[in-house]
């Protein structure tokens, strides 16, 4: 990943040079094992504070919403096809960016990890495609392939789709990948069995919206449950405000959401509120063979209006 | 003072015997992490965790609690009258609350318990509690309790602190509460093991420190006006992870909620990071961005605390913010920039 590093800041410090953005929106080295932290490079000179490893699973889109400056941007595959939602979607302008790509290889699973071992995690390092777990009395190696995040384990777009600069060659992306295949089970479940999947999914949420805002989709001046004049959702832990809050912002990311993975990399109680966005992303596949952000000329289904949509499910 | 010793084959037994005089909580792993919660007869406390995802405030200071009910059905005796909740005040004993977690109950009264304000229902279920703390013989990496006034060890806030010492655990008598809570569950074996030696050594494992002496020496408006803060903030979600999290953060918000005939106002956890909070009538909002939000939460807990209180810092360095920041912004690099800051020309102070 050194090399990948090396590179970003080869291309960033030259665009900062030749004055081309006003900015580099990358990570900086966390102060956590497994975590990196977004940062915003201005100078030539500070370029050596970005990084590039299996951990920067944030998604930066969410740090380009209404800028007005000109932007240099990190994007591996996900954080690309969310800069295409944006540029559609007005968040930002395209002149605006210098999308730097970064063919991807997968984030680690930091969940995982940590459940892996009793022990507190020291430090994770990467060799030759192993993944090497320190503990305070053991070190550990695995397969980096067998850590990857779930979304990235089931991510069939690791190359940014859209980019002025690229940090390394292409990847090979993952062929005859399953995406649904919880999803399909879940449907299949009989309607008592599927309630109290989700009572139990969301019973854990404390309401702290670091999945929301952690999504570059949610960027509403006011969310619906902070609209309080008047006020749409309860406030309080009440498990049906919760679930109301979950199943209506996956709604609002229908056919936007590029299983980017952020929301569950955010949460401080590990929920995997996924299962709700990707139900939704494969209706959106299945009714208008749609996958988000793959494409600056079309808009998502769900706000175009088409004579010859297929409308089989009003019988 | 005392120190009792209770084997652990004898830890189950003893809390039945007491569990008629207290309602118990402890540390239960549910998912993927320990929290606080209420145990059922005869549940015992895991005490194999390094600290609850969340903090123990919830056991006082619940994230949503009832305040008031009414009834609007003119059938009910009371109808239109603004009833205070009925609230099981009975004893109650935390086991195995962390003496971080203890300490920061002191750190809250200050908000909740003072000369100007009390405030019945946080004060009543305090005071109804027993703090059966459990020492740190192994505390985490990212715990600087040492730099916050507190320790892996600290008394302060508790009542018994217990020790893990493999087959039985040594239990400190701090308080009489604490005397009472061991009497009742019939650990009276006294015994002079010295607790001194395990404390030193786990103190010694703290690895990391935080320098707070600065603090309080520099200028308010200074350090509110210091150009770190937007590069500190950059990051920042505004979730409320770290509030929600931290056994020290105070904040609420108050609520009214009503169904058909009845209705019942409320207050839940806030959160500095949220965008109702200090949102005015009038639409405006004091800290209306992200940075605003962030300074807000640091300045109150590295500054305005230290200054009014004159006790050090608004933390105990449980470490539980930097550990679940989705975006890792770590309180302890924001105090470094706070305690070393020198205002520079070009910074827009005053
Ligand atoms: S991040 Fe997790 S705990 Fe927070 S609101 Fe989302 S699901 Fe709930
Ligand atoms: S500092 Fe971290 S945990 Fe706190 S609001 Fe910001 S992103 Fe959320
Ligand atoms: S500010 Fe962070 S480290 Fe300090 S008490 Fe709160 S959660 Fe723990």
């Amino acid at each position: 990943m050194s090399n990948y590093t090396d590179k970003i800041r080869e291309i960033s410090e030259r665009l900062l040079k030749e004055g081309r953005v006003d900015m580099v929106i990358g990570f900086k080295q966390g102060t956590m094992p497994m975590m990196n932290e977004p940062c915003f490079v201005k100078k030539p000179e500070d370029v050596s504070k970005l990084v590039w490893d299996s951990h920067c699973g944030i998604n930066l889109a969410n740090y380009l919403t209404d800028r007005k400056e000109k932007i240099g941007v990190i994007a591996k595959g996900c954080d690309s096809r969310n800069i295409v939602t944006h540029i559609i979607e007005n968040k930002i302008k395209r002149e605006q960016l210098v999308i730097i790509g970064v063919p991807c290889k997968g984030m680690i699973d930091r969940r995982k990890i940590a459940s892996m071992s009793d022990a507190e995690i020291l430090s994770v390092a990467e060799q030759n495609g192993k993944v090497i777990v320190k503990t305070k009395d053991a070190e550990k190696r695995y397969e980096r392939t067998d850590l990857l995040q779930k979304n990235c384990a089931l991510c069939v777009h690791r190359n940014p789709v859209i980019y002025d600069e690229l940090a390394a060659d292409l990847v090979e992306e993952q062929k005859n990948v399953d995406r649904y295949a919880d999803i399909r089970e879940i449907e299949a479940m009989p309607p008592d069995e599927k309630w109290h999947l989700f009572d139990d999914l969301f019973s854990a949420c404390i309401r702290c919206y670091a999945c929301r805002n952690a999504c570059p989709l949610c960027y509403c001046p006011t969310c619906f449950v902070d609209e309080s004049r008047p006020q749409w959702v309860g406030k309080s832990t009440d498990p049906i405000d919760t679930k109301t809050f979950h199943f209506l912002r996956a709604y609002h990311c229908a056919g936007r959401c590029t299983d980017c993975g952020a929301c569950e990399r955010a949460c401080p109680v590990g929920i995997n509120m996924r299962l709700l966005t990707r139900k939704l992303e494969k209706d959106c596949f299945e009714s208008f063979g749609w996958e988000a952000g793959l494409s600056l000329d079309q808009r998502p289904p769900l706000d175009v209006y088409k004579t010859n949509d297929p409308e089989d499910f009003i019988k | 003072m005392k120190v009792i010793k209770i084997d652990k084959k004898d830890w189950a037994g003893g809390l039945d015997k007491a569990s008629s005089g207290y309602r118990f909580f402890g540390p239960v792993e549910d998912k993927e992490c320990h929290n606080f919660k209420e145990l059922d007869k005869g549940e015992l406390p895991d005490f194999n965790f390094s600290n609850t995802r969340l903090s123990a405030k919830s056991v006082v200071f619940p994230q949503t609690e009832a305040m008031f009910e009414y009834s609007l059905d003119e059938n009910e005796a009371d109808h239109h009258l603004m009833k205070e909740c009925r609230k099981n005040d009975a004893p109650r004993a935390v086991l195995g609350i962390r003496p971080c977690d203890a300490s920061a109950f002191l750190l809250v009264k200050r908000n909740f318990d003072n000369p100007e304000y009390r405030d019945p229902w946080w004060v009543k279920a305090y005071e109804s509690t027993t703090f059966a703390g459990l020492a740190c013989n192994n505390p985490c990496a990212s715990c600087f309790c040492t730099s916050a006034g507190c320790g892996p060890f600290d008394e302060k806030g508790l009542d018994v602190l217990l020790v893990d010492a493999g087959d039985h655990f040594l239990a400190k008598v701090v308080t009489e509460k604490g005397r009472k809570m061991l009497a009742a569950a019939g650990w009276n074996a006294e015994t002079d093991a010295d607790i001194e030696a395990l404390k030193k050594d786990a103190e010694s494992k703290i690895s990391s420190f935080v320098p707070t002496d600065k603090l309080k020496d520099k200028t308010t408006m200074e350090l509110y006006n210091a150009a770190f803060w937007e590069e500190a903030a950059f990051a920042c979600l505004n979730c409320g992870t770290c509030t929600y999290s931290c056994p020290t953060c105070w904040c609420f918000d108050i609520q009214d909620e009503s169904k058909g005939k009845s209705g019942i106002r409320m207050r839940n956890w806030d959160s500095c990071m949220y965008p109702l909070f200090t949102l005015h009538g009038s639409g405006h909002n004091p800290r209306g961005t992200k940075i605003h939000r962030v300074r807000q939460r640091f300045m109150h807990k590295l500054k305005y605390y230290v200054d009014k209180y004159g006790d050090g810092i608004q933390c105990v360095g449980c470490g539980r913010c930097i550990r679940l920041c989705p975006v890792n912004i770590d309180i302890r690099k924001i105090c470094e920039k706070m305690n070393s800051y020198e205002p520079k020309a070009g910074d827009c102070n005053r």
